[in-house]
């Protein structure tokens, strides 16, 4: 009769025909390597992997050694799969996380060709050629060939591989205020947001699966536990049901709370992947915090002894998971290997699900006779005082050889046992997991009791409760996570009652016995894993400690130990354990590394979330776009705005178009859009002093309707800006700024006026997206104005050169600005915004028979080249003075501002600092490229001495030539002098003779016209 | 992410703002009174402290004024903001 239980369904043979929280009535299939298995809802990965008997699932990263499943949760180290095919391939995923769904595809990582032959195993046999610190050791000599060496050693040590494609999925971001966050949604949790949800309290639960239960999933069902006299399962159901009805208490499951910042932030990821169309991936959700609730448990820690890691192989604590929860048999004939009481539960439980118990084998001479009596119950051979002292099997274990330790940390001479097993469960204790509170710069101890670390003080408002706080047995969770719950809801200001869910107090444990490292039997060499993600070894350990990287982060960078995507979850404690044994220190001493964010992997597409392709910033377009859009311009980015770059005509490009345009402007006339060009309105009885102590210049006496332009300096003493103001009444300016500074030079005025001198009364602000702009320039600029319908009178008697006038033009109320950035006869048009593109059809089309044509911004820049004018970036690159772009006489003496104090350093007036200067190719053709540097001799012996560099380059259409503008040491006194600039990258060398940068009409008589 | 209580607008995400410095040290005099070595303090000297400390924020995603934060360097713990002209006036 107890055979029918074992009924196969489907080919999943290890599957119980009863138990566990999974739906049988919803089988599922799925793909592992290449072959299909069948699950059910309610499976992980793993669980449905050990159902169909499928253990080996990877490979180590170093040695290549088989590897299983060896936990039921997030500090799995082994059992890293890839999910997917193409785009949304993903991988490194946690098979004990990962929920089955119906046509999922996985398979194992780090193996060539495949699981069962690996290739790469070769490095196992060749393990002594492979210690701690070997690539380093190896590989770095010659330091040249080290990227040829990374290069083959990451393909063999794979981990998995990134998708190449762009990911079609989306990923949502989610800010958040709660009053109470609790992490963890077992039984310490469930009371803590229980009692602070009663209370009133805005409570957001995070549980990292996607039920509510924590360990209470894996409890046998049907069970003696009770809580307030329900069975777990019922309890888990109505605790659930009453959270969900509580209005203000919200479940987030499959929510991993990865990260703990300053004031009370909490980061967590929200894995909503099959949850149909327009659902998001996952989630990312900021929480700002009053009290969180720390009640994320503990993890089972694993013993370390010789060859602990072969398939089968597992937690104790999750076997009896998979056993209960799953109803699947991670095999068929189990032994435990322990220091604690605990597990002797879990064997019991294994052994109920169907399992034989061949064996169990404590560390600690003494054993509860109770506990013993169990195992014997239940078949199992008990042998206190005894150790794991080898293991057998290739790609699954088939037998472990279990020795008497000596009392001494050695193994005694006596009878070897060899105990045939597929499953080898192991407890070294329990880990508080107390990642969060590391984050959350809290403090951990070291409890000797349990032989862990556990939370100590915090500055932030946590509090842990339940098994992070050593605290094991289920009543104590229970009362801690109720007594959390009310504490967290009244010091956020709600009347909470303690009235922890009642149950039977477990009798307490003996003591375990920590033993941090199994010894070896003479003579032997296996290997004994600490981290299993890592392949560290304790020989790995000692021999750092040999070497002298002792303290934990040494420790951890030498041997890697702790450094994989599970963080250490299994390896950290037994790691530093081993090396305080080595130090004769406790762990305590020891210390542990820090934790950091993100305690489980998160992907780059969370944190990137919305804000990806298009959406990465916002596009500012002028009130023109559309025009040159239909006219085919080609546009570029100039920090967030599109401008016109130049207009193809019959398929030109780039180079043509733009000379063409240049050509055009100086021979006839052009139209561009400058409404980029950042615009500031100053107002105020104080604008002009104002403006006075900002500007190198003067403008107290700048007359109403003119322009002047002005440089405006760092407090350092370097030129910091410079543009164009208008006065356009007494106490009201315009000011313009260029396009990339336009946001910070508000700043700084704003800053300068609230802080230094809050006495003036002025305002500023950004009016730059109200205007439309547009340079209208060139000898027949005039005619294009004089064709429209307007009360301006643009004649160079009413309006000269820096002259303003307001009025309309085409019937739009427009101001006209007598301003040229290319050195030609110039008008600046300005509207508003909502008109600039009429008054741009007006221009156009009044210009017309003038042959006016629009130009783009690489025409501007070649114009304004030729007319020596410069700009940020190139010339005004933020180490150049005022004097060094010669504009020293326009610096006042007669007032101070901004910077005129540091500017008078001698550092910033040496007679040999690089000034601006013009350069010509001597052969008249050849191409000065931005960024050449000069030198007297270019056959001078290594290093050269450097004169200058090129700041700006361009073939000039009108002159026919190639110039350039340059920063020359001493460049004003080297006129006609002839240097070479030189580009090793283009393997360049141009002979340039020295000019003034001003190529184009020095005189400005143009300009003036 | 650090939340600062803009006197004027309340709590934000500093998200919301640029740091503008020390808000110990001031600008000297334009005038002869202050040395070479006054201004070479003011542009590049800074102190370090480990512990309570004034700032400037601005307020530039909000209503673009500058005041005064009280931070602990060592905790990033904010115990306040001050309005710059109405010295003492503190939020939360």
């Amino acid at each position: 009769m107890f055979m029918k239980m074992f009924m196969k369904s489907g080919a999943q043979s290890f599957r119980n025909g009863w138990g566990g929280a999974i739906d049988r009535g919803k089988p599922l299939t799925f793909i592992f390597n290449g072959k299909r298995y069948q699950g059910y809802e309610g499976d992980t990965l793993a669980s449905a992997l050990i159902a169909n008997d499928v253990h080996l699932v990877g490979r180590s990263f170093k040695y290549h050694r088989p590897r299983g499943i060896m936990t039921a949760g997030p500090e799995e180290p082994n059992a890293l799969v890839q999910v997917g095919d193409g785009a949304e391939s993903e991988p490194n995923i946690r098979a004990t996380e990962l929920p089955l769904r119906d046509g999922l595809v996985a398979r194992s990582q780090n193996c060539w060709p495949t699981v069962e032959y690996d290739v790469g195993q070769l490095t196992d046999v060749l393990s002594p050629l492979f210690p701690a610190g070997f690539y380093y050791k190896t590989f770095m000599w010659p330091a040249s060939m080290w990227m040829t060496y990374e290069h083959r050693i990451r393909k063999i040590a794979g981990m998995g591989v990134g998708p190449h494609e762009p990911d079609p999925d989306h990923y949502d971001h989610h800010y958040g205020f709660c009053d109470v966050l609790v992490v963890g949604g077992g039984p310490t949790g469930l009371a803590a947001a229980l009692t602070a949800g009663r209370a009133g309290a805005r409570v957001v639960l995070a549980e990292q699966d996607r039920l509510l239960g924590g360990q209470l999933l894996s409890e046998a069902d049907p069970g003696p536990r009770r809580i307030d006299g329900r069975t777990v399962p019922e309890w888990l159901a109505a605790t659930t049901a009453e959270l969900e009805a509580l209005e203000e208490v919200r479940i987030l499951r499959r929510t991993s709370a990865f990260g703990y910042y300053d004031q009370n932030m909490v980061t967590l990821c929200q894995h909503e992947e099959g949850r149909g169309p327009g659902v998001p991936r996952q989630r990312l959700h900021h929480l700002r915090v009053g009290q969180v609730i720390l009640a994320s448990g503990a993890i089972e820690r694993p013993l370390v002894f010789a060859n602990n890691d072969r398939p089968g192989h597992m937690l104790a604590s999750a076997a009896r998971s998979y056993v209960n929860r799953f109803a699947a048999r991670p095999g068929t004939r189990a032994v435990l290997f322990a220091n604690n009481d605990g597990a002797y539960k879990a064997a019991a439980e294994v052994a109920a699900g169907g399992l034989q118990l061949a064996a169990v084998i404590d560390l600690r001479e003494e054993i509860a006779p109770e506990l013993a009596e169990e195992m014997r119950r239940w078949g199992a051979q008990v042998l206190p005082g005894h150790a794991v002292t080898d293991t057998f099997g290739q790609n699954r274990l088939w037998g472990v050889e279990a020795r008497a330790l000596d009392g001494a940390g050695g193994v005694a001479d006596g009878p070897r046992h060899l105990i045939n097993c597929d499953l080898l469960l192991s407890s070294g204790g329990w880990n508080p997991t107390v990642h969060l509170y590391s984050h959350a710069q809290g403090r951990n101890r070291f409890d000797e009791s349990i032989a862990a670390f556990v939370p100590d003080h915090c500055p932030q408002a946590i509090t842990p409760a339940g098994a992070v706080t050593g605290a094991f047995d289920l009543k104590s969770c229970l009362e801690q996570g109720a007594e959390a719950g009310a504490a967290a809801a009244q010091a956020t200001g709600f009347d909470a009652m303690v009235e922890p869910p009642r149950t039977e107090a477990d009798p307490a444990p003996r003591p375990l016995k920590p033993v941090w490292s199994v010894p070896l039997p003479d003579g032997s060499h296996a290997k004994r894993f600490v981290d299993h993600q890592d392949d560290v070894t304790v020989n790995d350990v000692k021999l750092a400690q040999r070497e002298n990287f002792t303290s934990v982060e040494h420790l951890k960078r030498y041997t890697t130990l702790g450094m994989g995507t599970d963080q250490g979850k299994t390896s950290n404690v037994n790691g530093l354990g081993i090396m305080g044994e080595l130090l004769g220190r406790t762990p305590g001493e020891v210390g542990t590394t820090t934790f950091r964010p993100p305690y489980t992997p998160v992907t780059m597409g969370a944190i990137a979330g919305r804000e990806v392709g298009a959406h990465l910033a916002p596009k500012r377009r002028t009130p023109m776009h559309a025009w040159h859009e239909a006219q085919g311009a080609a546009f570029v980015e100039t920090g967030q705005w599109y401008r016109a770059r130049y207009y193809p005509k019959g398929g030109e490009g780039l180079t043509e178009a733009a000379r063409r345009e240049v050509r055009h402007v100086r021979e006839v006339a052009g139209l561009c859009d400058v409404s980029t060009l950042g615009k500031i309105d100053i107002q105020g009885t104080d604008a002009a002093e104002f403006l006075n102590r900002v500007y190198v210049n003067g403008f107290a006496k700048l007359p109403v309707n003119k322009c002047r332009y002005g440089v405006m300096l760092r407090e350092d003493g370097i030129v910091y800006d410079d543009g164009t103001t208008i006065r356009l009444a007494e106490n009201h300016f315009l000011m313009s700024a260029t396009t990339a500074n336009a946001a910070r030079v508000l700043q700084e005025l704003e800053f300068a006026l609230q802080v230094h001198w809050p006495e003036l009364a002025v305002s500023v602000s950004s009016t730059t997206d109200l205007w439309a702009s547009m340079s209208l320039a060139g000898p027949k600029s005039r005619d294009v104005l004089q064709a429209l319908e307007s009360d301006i009178d643009v004649s160079n008697e009413a309006m000269p050169f820096m002259g303003h006038a307001a009025g309309t033009i085409a019937g739009i109320p427009a101001h006209i600005f007598r301003i040229s950035f290319s050195g030609e006869l110039g008008f600046e048009l300005a509207c508003e915004a909502d008109h600039g593109i009429a008054l741009w059809e007006a221009v156009m089309a009044a210009g017309e028979p003038s042959g006016l044509e629009p130009y783009g911004t690489e025409a501007l820049g070649i114009l304004r080249i030729e007319k020596g004018h410069v700009v940020i970036g190139p010339e005004i690159n933020g180490t150049a003075t005022a004097d060094d772009l010669g504009f020293g006489r326009m610096c006042s003496t007669k007032k101070p501002y901004i910077g005129h104090r540091l500017k008078e350093r001698s550092g910033l007036t040496h007679e040999r600092r690089q000034q601006l200067v013009g350069l010509k190719a001597v052969d008249g053709s050849s191409r000065i490229r931005a960024g050449m540097q000069l030198v007297t001799n270019p056959n001078q012996p290594l290093p050269m001495k450097m004169e200058g560099y090129v700041a700006s380059g361009c073939f000039s259409p009108n002159l026919k030539e190639s110039v350039a503008t340059a920063l020359l040491e001493a460049g004003r006194e080297r006129m006609d002098e002839e240097l070479w600039a030189l580009s090793p990258l283009h393997d360049e060398a141009v002979k340039v003779r020295v000019v003034s940068a001003h190529f184009i009409d020095p005189e400005g008589e143009r300009i003036r016209a | 992410m650090l939340e600062i209580p803009c006197p004027y607008c309340g709590r934000r995400a500093h998200t919301e703002f640029t740091y503008m410095g020390d808000a110990t040290v001031s600008r000297p005099a334009d005038g002869p009174e202050a040395s070479d070595r006054d201004w070479y303090e003011f542009v590049y000297v800074r102190l370090n402290p480990k512990g309570p400390h004034k700032e400037l924020w601005h307020h530039t995603n909000g209503c673009r004024v500058v005041f005064e934060v009280s931070r602990d360097t060592a905790t990033h713990e904010i115990t306040g903001s001050a309005k710059l002209s109405d010295e003492g006036e503190a939020a939360s």
